[in-house]
């Protein structure tokens, strides 16, 4: 069975060519059907830009994307969108819209009605909302939304669309911690009950390893470490990618963590790394 | 922060009885404008015999007599009129609603990329040029019609918003950003071009000042044919792609993930409402705020969906001119775009200092 999203050699640089921009040299990615993968990695890391590539938004200067088994150039929009949805970093809701008629305009891959929405279009809207804990927010203006509520909006959109494939952009970005991993635990259950393949950007690296079984690092424009969390999210890694000093612990459940050195002494943040 | 599944069904856009209600209020005051349009002048008559008259010349079984010289006034003169303002206003209202989609800014407007511009000089050219060149109103068999006068501005107008878009083209596709820049580029080099015409128009000029100011005293029913046909047909195929122009509300790039062929979509929608501007302002010169306030109005009462937003503005717009017009023709004759911008533009300031709170955040 092919993969549901491959990309081969991939580089990229801003503008077109110029090497002193080069953001992406040569990127290998692979993710299987029912497959959640987590890409990590610093600011400028060329994160948004290698998933602005998969969803041809920008073409590579180099390098081969195909989803599952065709090349990228050979699917249209159309085609695309019944398969791939993206939830993109930021995204300026129209205000007017009430959140259900937002989330119904992800089923615009899958109209089959000339003016209104099929019963099918209603149980998918229905569904989302439920799924990104977004049901009490379905009459609310997207103007009247905060930062939280938009983007569980965001997601029931992403989660409408019901694809294959789910490319997110920081999905847990303005998000609380309950939200945070509530959004997770959706997203997962797509993956374990539907097969559906998920790429998802993620900042934080205790979230990160919690909800991926896989664990991808992009540094300067590279995948330099691909794999199970507690094999990909070593201090020494961390050290290196990010520049910040890691000390590992073990909490009183022997998981293994990572704390953050910080100078000054404010509150460490530890990175847990599965239960070895 | 668990969910609650909501009791009543879900409600993902209008429902048909509010689209009803919407369509049917907006066909009413178009309706109640024509009626009080047709009454008022230098004749009165009152609006229900306007409507009776106008009734049974359509084959409506109407009783009722009236003087042969009441129907003539009703049907030739008044009665081209304002269906002319109602189409002229319906196109400006749907393509204002268009290119605020497009432009993701509720300060867009139908002329926003070189229509009014185009026809302009396309107008004027052809009632100044043959003054500065008799040899060439002789050619042309004669002083040059109306009928010249319009085809040109008609295609002044579509000639312009294509050479916008051929010089906003960059690589793949076209910006908007740089098709507004463009359009108030282009825009200006074809006023400077107008304003020159002006200065050597000679004889020509009240003609000229009138064309520019937007009127609809020329009005007549060959013409209202044409422009009629143009405006409807444009307007039903922009309404037929709603969904994409609602998914345009969302950016580019979301609309592009969720399955639209955007360079495309913005070329034809772009074309589409270029086609209702050029028809409107071939038969009515450019006439200001229409365009504007019209979708600005609908978007506030009806909300932004395009399927109720764009048959509303069409109905509003109509609505507007006609009553325009009626003020114009009242107050002697004045243009109606004198009487569009002088009510229309304080209106719109208003409006704009009472909405600021909510208003719309233009696209970054």
């Amino acid at each position: 069975m092919s993969a549901a999203i491959r990309a081969d050699g991939l580089r990229f640089a801003f503008p077109a060519g110029s090497p002193a921009r080069s953001v992406l040299r040569g990127v290998d990615l692979a993710l299987d059907r029912g497959e959640l993968v987590a890409l990590v990695g610093p600011n400028g890391s060329g994160k948004t830009t290698l998933l602005r590539l998969l969803t041809g938004l920008l073409r590579p200067d180099a390098g081969r994307i195909s989803i599952f088994g065709r090349p990228l150039e050979r699917w249209s929009r159309a085609e695309l969108a019944r398969r791939v949805a993206v939830l993109p970093q930021s995204l300026e809701l129209p205000p007017g819209f009430r959140v259900a008629e937002l989330v119904e305009m992800a089923r615009a891959p899958h109209a089959r009605r000339l003016f209104g929405a099929t019963p099918e279009d209603r149980d998918a809207v229905e569904r989302a909302l439920l799924e990104a804990d977004a049901t009490a927010l379905a009459d609310r203006r997207a103007g009247a939304l905060s930062g939280g509520e938009r983007q569980r909006v965001l997601v029931a959109m992403s989660l409408a669309q019901e694809p294959d494939l789910l490319l997110l952009d920081e999905p847990t970005i303005h998000l609380d911690l309950a939200h945070a991993v509530g959004v997770l635990r959706a997203v997962e259950a797509l993956r374990s009950r539907r097969g559906v393949a998920v790429l998802a950007v993620v900042h934080d690296l205790a979230l990160a390893s919690t909800f991926a079984a896989r664990v991808a690092v992009l540094h300067e424009g590279r995948i330099v470490a691909d794999g199970p969390p507690q094999r990909v999210l070593l201090p020494s890694l961390i050290g290196r990618v990010f520049g910040v000093s890691v000390e590992e612990a073990t909490t009183r459940d022997g998981r293994r963590v990572l704390v953050p050195l910080v100078a000054g002494g404010a509150l460490p943040r530890p990175v847990a790394v599965g239960d070895e | 922060m668990r969910a609650t599944v909501t009791a009543r069904p879900l409600v993902t856009g209008p429902t048909p009885g509010r689209a009803a209600v919407v369509l049917a209020g907006g066909g009413l005051m178009v309706l109640a404008a024509g009626a009080l349009a047709l009454a008022l002048g230098t004749v009165g008559i009152g609006p229900l015999d306007a409507l009776g008259i106008v009734g049974r010349r359509i084959g409506l079984p109407v009783d009722g007599a009236w003087a042969p010289s009441t129907e003539t006034i009703v049907w030739e003169i008044r009665l081209p009129r304002v269906l002319t303002g109602m189409v002229v206003g319906a196109g400006l209202g749907a393509s204002g609603a268009v290119f605020q989609a497009l432009f993701r800014n509720p300060m867009a407007d139908p002329y926003i990329i070189g229509t009014a511009s185009g026809a302009s000089l396309g107008a004027v050219g052809a009632l100044v040029l043959p003054t500065l060149a008799p040899a060439l109103a002789a050619a042309g068999g004669g002083p040059l019609g109306t009928g010249l006068v319009q085809a040109s501005a008609f295609a002044g107008a579509l000639a312009t918003v294509g050479l916008v878009y051929a010089l906003a083209r960059s690589g793949s596709g076209v910006p908007v950003v740089t098709l507004l820049l463009t359009g108030y580029a282009v825009s200006a080099v074809l006023a400077a071009i107008v304003a020159l015409l002006i200065f050597l128009s000679g004889r020509a000029l009240a003609a000229v000042v009138a064309w520019i100011m937007g009127s609809l005293a020329g009005a007549s029913w060959g013409e209202l044919g044409l422009a009629g046909a143009l405006v409807t047909a444009a307007v039903v195929l922009l309404l037929l792609r709603w969904r994409r122009l609602n998914l345009l509300l969302l950016g580019e790039s979301q609309a592009a993930h969720l399955g639209l062929g955007v360079e495309r979509e913005k070329l034809v929608l772009t074309m589409l409402a270029a086609l209702a501007t050029s028809a409107a302002v071939a038969v009515a010169g450019t006439i200001g705020f229409v365009g504007l306030v019209a979708p600005h109005l609908v978007r506030l009462a009806v909300g932004p969906d395009h399927r109720l937003l764009l048959p509303a503005s069409a109905l509003l717009g109509a609505a507007l001119l006609t009553l325009a017009d009626a003020g114009a023709r009242l107050a002697g004759g004045i243009p109606v775009g004198v009487v569009t911008a002088l009510i229309g533009a304080p209106f719109f300031l208003w409006l704009l200092r009472r909405s600021s709170a909510v208003r719309p955040r233009a696209e970054p």
